[in-house]
């Protein structure tokens, strides 16, 4: 038997390699800004243009950074479970709009509900590269001090709310309180 | 054979589809103040990594914000700034994963080191094969003085007996 035990053992390293990367999601980069400050932007409401969103209102309490978008299908399936939380009261929500039209933006929040407290219109998504984002939507979670506590990327459900995001809502706020 | 044909048109045409893909580069009219900008701003963008189809580079990718990044490449090119600062730039964004070229470091040596590793152990088997196909050869090859003597008769005999007027 030792006449097989070499390639043997290469194929069974290979089919480890192999299974354990296909576990992985390759589209889940880990982002350079986690652990560190929301960057500054300072831009016009959906709502109302006269109206601002900055980064720093998003100090001071615990909240989460929403980046969303009319055109972005899987956003549209994440929407009523930002809905759900904002109703809830389980957590504060800001919506970044990004790359997006004014009128439709208006349109979705009046027909689907608006979870957002406030939501920066961003048409040119230089906003948005400052966060980093490459995939509507993502969603931000962002510590008293103003520090980005955890990134998710893709839309997330129930699940992933109650079981993820949820818990590290929560010890942010113990930490800041 | 008209599955060997097959097989050769079938690789021209991969060939061809690789040469094409790597052709694929987005067109956009830039212009520059002098040819070195142009140059930098054709390395960074097939350098830095599309973050949406991210098999290609902001060169390749059609992607709209491969297209936005193209376009604040550009701009920070204009602005002046150099290419350390514009890679950091994107690498404050977007993390080291859009580094086509990552940089040495703990975490990268393996990916950075694997495959000179992995040519060093495939020359030394093969070099360890070839060493102990020849020692086996070798020693089938050797005759003992006794077989040697017996190998001597049967020429002996058979030359005295297909052509006995030659012997010498």
């Amino acid at each position: 038997m030792p006449r097989f035990t070499v390639p043997l053992g290469i194929f069974l390293l290979l089919v480890v390699l192999l299974g354990v990367g296909l576990t992985l999601n390759p589209r889940l980069v880990p982002s350079p800004l986690v652990d560190k400050p929301l960057p500054a932007f300072e831009l016009p409401t959906v709502l109302d243009p006269e109206q601002r969103l900055s980064h720093d209102e998003l100090r001071g309490r615990v909240s989460l950074l929403n980046v969303w978008a009319t055109w972005c299908v899987p956003c549209r399936e994440e929407h009523p479970v930002l809905v759900g939380i904002a109703r809830r009261g389980e957590a504060i929500i800001y919506g970044l709009n990004y790359k997006d039209d004014r009128e439709e933006a208006v349109n979705w929040l009046e027909t689907l509900g608006d979870p957002y407290v406030k939501s920066g219109f961003d048409p040119t998504g230089r906003a948005g590269i400052d966060l980093g984002v490459y995939g509507v939507p993502e969603t931000f979670i962002i510590d008293a001090n103003g520090t980005i506590v955890y990134k998710h990327i893709g839309p997330f459900d129930d699940k992933i709310w109650r079981e993820t995001l949820l818990p590290l809502v929560k010890k942010a706020q113990e930490n800041s309180s | 054979m008209i599955s060997r044909r097959l097989i050769a048109l079938s690789l021209a045409a991969l060939l061809l589809a690789l040469i094409g893909g790597a052709a694929a580069q987005v067109f956009e009219a830039r212009e520059f103040e002098n040819p070195e900008n142009a140059r930098r701003y054709q390395v960074l963008i097939s350098e830095l990594r599309c973050l949406v189809c991210q098999n290609q580079n902001l060169a390749d990718s059609n992607a709209p914000l491969a297209a936005d990044l193209r376009q604040l490449t550009y701009d920070m090119i204009r602005e002046g700034k150099n290419d350390a600062e514009i890679v950091d730039f994107m690498v404050a964004r977007y993390g080291e994963f859009v580094l086509y070229r990552p940089p040495l470091k703990p975490t990268t040596a393996i990916l950075w080191s694997g495959p000179f590793l992995l040519l060093a152990i495939g020359i030394w088997l093969l070099l360890r094969h070839l060493r102990r196909r020849a020692s086996a050869t070798a020693q089938a090859s050797a005759l003992s003085a006794e077989e040697r003597a017996r190998l001597a008769r049967m020429l002996e005999a058979e030359t005295s007996e297909t052509d006995p007027g030659k012997r010498d």
